[in-house]
């Protein structure tokens, strides 16, 4: 069953539209995350959602119920907010009950839920403090919390780690993602961060100037970019896109960067060999260009060798990154850590070529 | 040592200062329990020769005011009375307002911000002929509640301001949370924007309370003889002073004038000073 259908959703104020027509359909048990650049309408996409906020015109079913003229508090949802919002003067057991209270719950069932989300999130020792004696990750929980006592029928997250410190994020994420997993709820999240939305979503939303991009699954976003504005914002460091022109040899298309330089074996275009002296965008993911021993694939057809010219290595520790020029133009590639290339040195580096992409240099899509 | 010097200067000019402001207040303070034979017979300005408590029961009880010899304590009452509820009334309109107008926003509130703002640069003496067809045209004229109502509806401007001004460092999430949880306008207002008021409200009230009892103009003009203010009242007794002055009884009936709003000063100064400066959310 679809737990959220988004149709043909526009917001505009005044003149300036900020959603152009969004189309989402999102099933039971999924976690779907909206992740864009900040100003890419995001957040006015679960505003509206929520009945915060209204759309200009188009539609919103929750759980196969029109939310046309349904009050926030009537459409069955618990929000997480970037700032937790928690009710300063409450306590924590208090900012848990508000919403039971003004839904008339009866007391015990109030004190059970506060009970069974306290004992889930193990906030149990905090509930009788108020919000400002909570560090953030404790505050994080408890917002968590209040969320968690309704079991909605949706749960929207704006941006919830966001203002947390980076050891922490990476902590909540993986309690988050557990959380998913053992309540199977619906979550429709909503990050600017790649990496949240690769390692939290069971399909991504990917927004840019109040439209949806592409909604896939992660791998299919990564893998299969649908243009180039998602291959370089999804991945870090983003995804090569350099200029290409296909052609022909031993009946197959070959992607020539520069001059004819650089050879790549271009994947199969719809067009096939009509498309022969087509200019393209060629893409490649910086860890498909790795150390020369490197391969990728059982298949050694899968890997090419190529000599780059290197000028400049960034170590991280894990990895180390390197800036090529490749036919002219800057690339990056993903080596392993422990190799220390010089700058201005000529390298070899093996290529995989399974995953490059083809993109259309004109509408930025992905040619395959 | 320029620094010192500096320093002291600085400390110099501010005593100083001090000490002129504070002046007056000494010297009625002191003319209070003086004999008016004493003051007459030496000068206005000296320390009392024996302590006359009794400047203070006769002031209070039994001086006459315009041939009527009840001291000032009705007019004292008459000013709490009409100060306490105009104070509360205008406080509590001025939070809901400025509730509404920082945290519900809807179309054309920055107009209407923009109209009861501009209460607070309206002179005062503009808007006489006005309240007195109000008044006239209420059954008001020359009573307590009058004059309450004039002072709700003048103090709006300034609560409003206060209020609006403080209300808008509450984050906005914390409404849209509420919203959520299922919370309506005046749920939300009670539980969760009004404790988080207090220094605001201890701002609005002393704000109010100071000066809605030294108020003059409007307690001479709408009202008279026994519905007066003791502001308007004080300017009765100060008339006779011409035949027969009466310094003591007329300094001790300034100070208990003063009483009130110095106590207020007192007490919750700090509080004012605090809230003026703090946010909504810490």
């Amino acid at each position: 069953m679809s737990a959220l259908r988004i149709r043909d959703v526009w917001k505009r104020y005044g003149h300036l539209p900020v959603l152009k027509g969004i189309d989402l359909d999102i099933d039971n048990g999924e976690f779907t995350i909206l992740v864009g650049p900040s100003g890419c309408g995001k957040s006015t996409l679960l505003n509206i959602i929520a009945g915060l906020d209204s759309a200009s015109q188009g539609t919103v079913e929750i759980g196969g119920r029109s939310m046309d003229d349904v009050a926030s508090k009537d459409r069955n949802i618990a929000m997480v907010f970037q700032s937790y919002a928690l009710y300063p003067s409450m306590t924590v057991r208090q900012n848990m009950t508000f919403g039971m209270e003004c839904r008339q719950v009866p007391k015990r069932q109030q004190i059970e839920a506060v009970d069974r989300v306290a004992r889930l999130l193990q906030i149990e020792a905090l509930l009788d403090r108020k919000p400002s004696q909570l560090s953030g990750g404790q505050r994080q929980r408890v917002a968590m919390g209040r969320a968690l006592v309704r079991d909605p029928l949706l749960f929207l997250f704006d941006e919830p780690l966001s203002n947390l410190d980076a050891k922490l994020r990476v902590e909540m994420r993986m309690e988050i993602k557990l959380l998913h997993a053992r309540l199977g709820s619906t979550i429709v999240y909503v990050t600017h961060d790649q990496i949240e939305a690769m390692t939290l979503a069971t399909r991504i939303a990917v927004m840019h100037q109040g439209e949806v991009q592409q909604f896939a699954d992660p791998d299919t976003v990564y893998n299969r970019p649908a243009n180039m504005f998602v291959a370089r914002f999804m991945g870090a460091p983003p995804m090569n896109t350099l200029p290409a022109r296909l052609e022909a040899e031993n009946g197959r298309l070959w992607a020539v960067l520069g001059d004819g330089a650089v050879r790549l074996p271009a994947p199969a275009t719809p067009g096939g060999m009509s498309d022969v002296g087509r200019e393209v965008v060629l893409g490649i993911r910086p860890e498909c260009i790795a150390e020369q021993d490197r391969r990728f694939d059982s298949d050694p057809a899968s890997t090419l060798l190529l000599d780059i010219p290197v000028e400049m290595t960034e170590p991280t520790g894990a990895e180390t990154i390197v800036l090529l020029r490749l036919a002219g133009d800057k690339a990056l590639g993903r080596v392993s850590p422990d190799i220390r290339l010089r700058a201005g040195s000529i390298a070899r580096f093996a290529v995989d070529t399974r995953k490059i992409c083809l993109f259309d240099p004109q509408t930025e899509q992905l040619i395959t | 040592m320029p620094r010192h010097l500096a320093r002291a200067t600085i400390y110099f000019v501010l005593v100083l200062l001090a000490v002129a402001y504070l002046v007056p207040l000494a010297v009625v303070a002191l003319n209070s329990v003086r004999s008016t034979e004493d003051i007459l017979q030496t000068s206005l300005i000296g320390l009392p020769r024996t302590l006359v408590w009794a400047n203070f029961s006769r002031t209070w009880s039994s001086y006459c005011i315009a041939e009527h010899c009840a001291g000032i304590r009705p007019y004292f009452l008459n000013s709490l009375e009409m100060t306490i509820p105009a104070t509360i009334v205008s406080t509590l309109l001025g939070t809901l307002n400025g509730y509404s107008l920082a945290l519900w926003r809807f179309r054309g509130d920055v107009w209407v911000f923009g109209v009861i703002t501009l209460g607070v640069f309206l002179p005062e003496q503009m808007k006489l002929v006005p309240w007195v067809i109000v008044l006239r045209d209420l059954g008001l004229f020359n009573t307590i509640e009058g004059l309450v109502l004039i002072h709700i509806v003048q103090g709006l401007s300034f609560t409003t301001l206060f209020c609006r001004n403080y209300y808008t460092s509450i984050p906005i999430d914390l409404l849209k949370a509420a919203r959520i949880d299922g919370a309506g306008f005046f749920r939300i207002f009670w539980r969760i924007i009004l404790p988080l008021s207090p220094p605001i409200l201890i701002v609005t009230v002393i704000w109010q309370f100071t000066g809605i009892w030294n108020e003059y103009l409007y307690g001479v003009t709408f009202s008279a003889g026994e519905q007066q203010p003791i502001t308007a009242a004080l300017i009765a007794l100060s008339a006779h002073v011409s035949e027969a002055p009466n310094y003591g009884e007329q300094s001790a009936a300034v100070l208990l004038a003063a009483a009130p709003t110095l106590l207020v000063y007192l007490f919750g100064g700090r509080y004012f000073l605090r809230g003026l400066t703090s946010g909504a959310v810490k």
